[in-house]
Formats: C-alpha cells, sequence, structure tokens
C-alpha cells in the first residue's frame, strides 16, 4: 500500500529535502503515524491536543485526492492504495491591535 | 532585497485600495529559484475581514497545484493592513510558512480606497525572525537569462 504525500517547503526539513514521501495507512490518522515513523517530528507540525484529543492543526491543511480532509472526516478520513494526499501551510496572517516591542 | 516591476507594484497597491477596507492578500509567482516576481496572482481573503486574512483552502491547493505544473513558487507574498503601519504582525510572522518569499505589506490606511502614496515593505520572515529588505521598483524585469 503506498500513498503519495506532498510535503511543503516549510516541512522539508523532516524529509531530508524531499518534496513527496510515501506512507501508508486506511485513514489520514494512521498515516500520519506512519509518516512520524519515517520522519520524527512531523507529526507535531500537523496536528495537535484539543479537547483530549488529537485534531489538525487550524491552520495546516491537508487535501486527499483534491478534497479538504476537513470536509471528509478530518483525521478519520478514509485512505486507499493509491491516493494523492497534498500538504499545505494556511496563508494567512492579520494585522495586530498595536504594534508589537 | 526584491526588485519587482512597476505593472506587478501596481497591481498589488490597486488590489489593496480596492478590497479596503479588508485585507487583500495573493502572490506574485515566478520560476522555482529565479527569485522574479513576474505573475501577480489576486486571492479571495476568504476571511473577508480588515483585521485578518486567509486563502481560501481550495483556492490554495488550486493555486499550488497551478504553481507546481509551471516550475513556479509564490515569490512574493502579499498582504494589505488596512488601519495599521506595513508591518509584519505577531499574526503574520507566526503563521509565515514560505521561508523563501519575499513578505510583502502594504497599508492602506492613509488613502483607502483613494489615490495617494501608500506604504510598501518587504520582509524575509524565516524561523520567525522579521527582516526587512530594501524594494526596488523597475519599468520592468531583466530579460530570463537563457539556461
Amino acid at each position: 500500500m503506498a500513498i503519495e504525500v506532498r510535503i511543503p517547503t516549510i516541512l522539508r526539513t523532516y524529509t531530508d529535502g524531499e518534496k513527496a514521501v510515501d506512507g501508508d495507512g486506511g485513514t489520514l490518522r494512521a498515516l500520519i503515524d506512519d509518516l512520524e515513523g519515517n520522519h520524527p517530528g512531523i507529526k507535531d507540525r500537523l496536528v495537535e491536543d484539543k479537547d483530549g484529543g488529537l485534531a489538525l492543526r487550524r491552520f495546516v491543511n491537508v487535501y486527499v485526492n483534491d478534497e479538504d480532509v476537513r470536509f471528509i472526516g478530518g483525521l478519520d478520513a478514509e485512505l486507499s492504495d493509491g491516493d494523492q494526499v497534498v500538504v499545505l501551510p494556511a496563508v494567512a496572517g492579520g494585522a495586530p491591535s498595536h504594534r508589537p516591542a | 532585497m526584491l526588485t519587482i516591476a512597476q505593472d506587478a507594484y501596481d497591481a498589488i497597491v490597486a488590489h489593496a485600495r480596492r478590497d479596503h477596507p479588508d485585507e487583500a492578500c495573493g502572490i506574485v509567482a515566478g520560476p522555482e529559484g529565479s527569485d522574479r516576481p513576474e505573475r501577480v496572482v489576486e486571492m479571495v481573503n476568504a476571511a473577508g475581514s480588515p483585521t485578518f486574512y486567509e486563502f481560501d483552502s481550495t483556492e490554495l491547493l488550486a493555486l499550488y497545484k497551478q504553481l507546481w505544473a509551471n516550475d513556479e513558487e509564490p515569490v512574493v507574498v502579499y498582504h494589505s493592513h488596512t488601519a495599521t503601519e506595513a508591518y509584519p504582525s505577531v499574526t503574520d510572522v507566526g503563521l509565515a510558512s514560505e521561508p523563501g518569499a519575499h513578505y510583502v505589506l502594504v497599508s492602506t490606511r492613509e488613502h483607502g480606497n483613494n489615490e495617494g502614496p501608500v506604504e510598501f515593505r518587504s520582509y524575509r520572515i524565516v524561523d520567525g525572525e522579521v527582516t526587512e529588505e530594501e524594494v526596488t521598483v523597475v519599468p520592468a524585469l531583466p530579460p530570463r537569462t537563457t539556461e
């Protein structure tokens, strides 16, 4: 079973600079655990503890075959062989309420 | 230093003025590794807010797929501040995820939707550290060097 995972620039420090890596798992949650085994540290950049469980970080987008996983079950989104997963950090920001010191 | 063509500069400023008082956002794409901001891509601010911007997640994927297909990258990531100066906020710094990009901030606080000078400043944001850089506006980028 192989699932191609596209890695954004900012996370390539965990993949020796590779733009895409292979992983496996029947759900996104399992895939992330599999990635963590081969690329230690990457999991913490993708998920966080929330309400006693794990959740995708607010400003990380993950897509399975072009679908934002938030609309197809989040970490429980089902995966199958040959699926394409893309990780993209949100491009976001905002004005300060006051200038940082 | 950021070197940008006048037409790209004008397009960013016009976008910021048009969307004022909401924040405007977008990128300027260029060939990977070239440091040439060639193609302005306006993005919708999914937050539709005067104090926050976020690319819509579906449009974000479409944008990156297009960039990958063209061997391009976001050379510039721009957004506007509409009531404060053109300086990265704590949020901007925390969420900056393109260490190779020039982060351009435009402030429309002086003239809003109207003509008039705007602040146009550029920064590198790497590992939470902000470094302002000079902006040079040229009539046109020099021709691409042939490989």
